[in-house]
C-alpha cells in the first residue's frame, strides 16, 4: 500500500469515495442469485441425485453465490478502501473457518468417547 | 513533511507520522460498517457451529424433515432475493440524484422485508403450536436462536429503512444521507448473504439428513 489511503478525499470535502454500482451489476447477480438458488431447492425437492451428492452439490452452490453477492451487491473489489475491506474480509473468513472446523472436529470426538447415558438408551426406543 | 519523505535516501527513516491528517466527516464510515459486519459474521458463525454440533440432537423429537416446509422455505428466499434487487434499484436512482425514486424503491424493499418477516414468523408460529417449540430439543433450541437472530436482523433493518425514508424526506440526498443509503444496503446485502448460509445449511441439508 503505497499511496496515502487520505489522498482521495483531499479533492472534494462532500464527495465520500462510495462503490459505483451499475444496473448491469444488480441484473446479472440477480440472475445468477435466481439460478443459483433454484437449481439447490429444484435437486432437494425432487432428489435426482443420492443425498450425499446432492450435499456436496448444495454446500458448492451457496459458496458460489456467497461469491456472487460479495461482487455484484456488495460491490467487493480487491481495491475497495486501499484493500482493507479485503483484508478484513479474508481474516474473517480464517477466522470463521477455524472456528466451525474446530467446534465441529472437537465435539465429533466428544461425541464419539462419551459413555452412553441411561437416559438416552431409552428415549432411543419409539 | 509527508509519508513521502522515508523514501529518501539522504534523510534518516521516519517510524512516526506525526503530522495531523485531514479526516473530513465519513470519510471511513464504509470501512468501519464494513468491520462491523465482518464483526457481525462472527456472531452468525458461532450461531452456525452451535446448529452444526447440536442439530442431529433430537431428543426423540421431531427431525428437520417432519417439520420443515421447503415450498414455504423457497418462498420466503424469493422475497429476500427481490429485496436485495430493489434496494440495488433505489441505489441507482440515489446515483442519478433522484429521492422520490430512491423513497419508492426503498418502500418496495421494506415491503418484501415485512413479506419475509411474516412468512418466518407464520412458521415460527406453526412450529410452537404442534409443540416443536425452542425448547423441545436442543436441535430446536440451536435452530430458533439462529434463524431468529437473522430475523431481528431484518426486523432491525427495516427499523433503519423507515428511519432512513424520514431523513430522506426531511433533508434530501445529502451527503449524510447518501453515506447511510450505501451503509443500510450493505447492512441488506449482508442479511442476504447470511439467508444463503440459513437455507442451504439449515434447510435443505436438514431435509437431506
Amino acid at each position: 500500500m503505497s499511496h496515502d489511503p487520505h489522498n482521495h478525499t483531499a479533492e472534494g470535502h462532500h464527495e465520500i469515495e462510495m462503490p459505483h454500482a451499475s444496473m448491469r451489476d444488480y441484473v446479472i447477480g440477480f440472475v445468477l442469485s435466481v439460478i443459483l438458488t433454484a437449481i439447490p431447492f429444484w435437486l432437494v425437492m425432487t432428489m435426482p441425485l443420492s443425498a450425499a451428492a446432492t450435499g456436496a452439490i448444495i454446500m458448492g452452490f451457496a459458496v458460489v453465490q456467497i461469491v456472487v453477492h460479495m461482487i455484484f451487491f456488495l460491490h467487493m473489489t480487491p481495491k475497495a478502501e486501499g484493500g482493507w475491506s479485503l483484508t478484513s474480509l479474508v481474516f474473517t473468513i480464517i477466522v470463521v473457518g477455524i472456528m466451525l472446523a474446530g467446534s465441529l472436529w472437537v465435539m465429533h470426538h466428544l461425541n464419539t468417547n462419551m459413555m452412553p447415558m441411561p437416559h438416552e438408551t431409552t428415549s432411543q426406543l419409539p | 513533511m509527508s509519508a513521502k519523505t522515508i523514501t529518501a535516501a539522504d534523510e534518516p527513516i521516519r517510524f512516526y507520522d506525526l503530522d495531523e491528517h485531514a479526516h473530513p466527516e465519513g470519510h471511513s464510515t464504509m470501512l468501519g460498517f464494513w468491520i462491523y459486519l465482518m464483526s457481525d459474521c462472527l456472531i452468525f458463525a458461532i450461531l452456525f457451529a452451535c446448529y452444526a454440533v447440536l442439530g442431529g440432537s433430537y431428543a426423540a423429537g421431531p427431525s428437520p424433515k417432519d417439520l420443515f416446509d421447503l415450498k414455504l422455505i423457497a418462498l420466503n428466499t424469493a422475497m429476500l432475493l427481490f429485496s436485495s434487487i430493489t434496494y440495488g434499484f433505489a441505489v441507482l436512482q440515489m446515483q442519478q440524484g433522484k429521492v422520490r425514486g430512491v423513497q419508492l424503491w426503498l418502500a418496495v424493499t421494506g415491503l418484501f422485508g415485512l413479506a419475509f418477516l411474516g412468512i418466518e414468523l407464520f412458521e415460527f408460529h406453526h412450529l410452537i403450536e404442534i409443540g416443536a417449540g425452542p425448547q423441545r430439543s436442543a436441535f430446536l433450541s440451536s435452530f430458533f436462536t439462529l434463524v431468529g437472530t437473522h430475523g431481528l436482523h431484518v426486523t432491525f433493518g427495516i427499523i433503519w429503512l423507515v428511519t432512513l425514508m424520514v431523513q430522506l424526506s426531511k433533508h434530501g440526498l445529502i451527503a449524510a444521507n447518501k453515506r447511510r443509503v450505501m451503509c443500510l444496503s450493505m447492512f441488506w446485502h449482508f442479511l442476504d448473504v447470511v439467508w444463503i448460509g440459513v437455507f442451504t445449511f439449515v434447510y435443505l441439508m436438514g431435509v437431506l439428513r
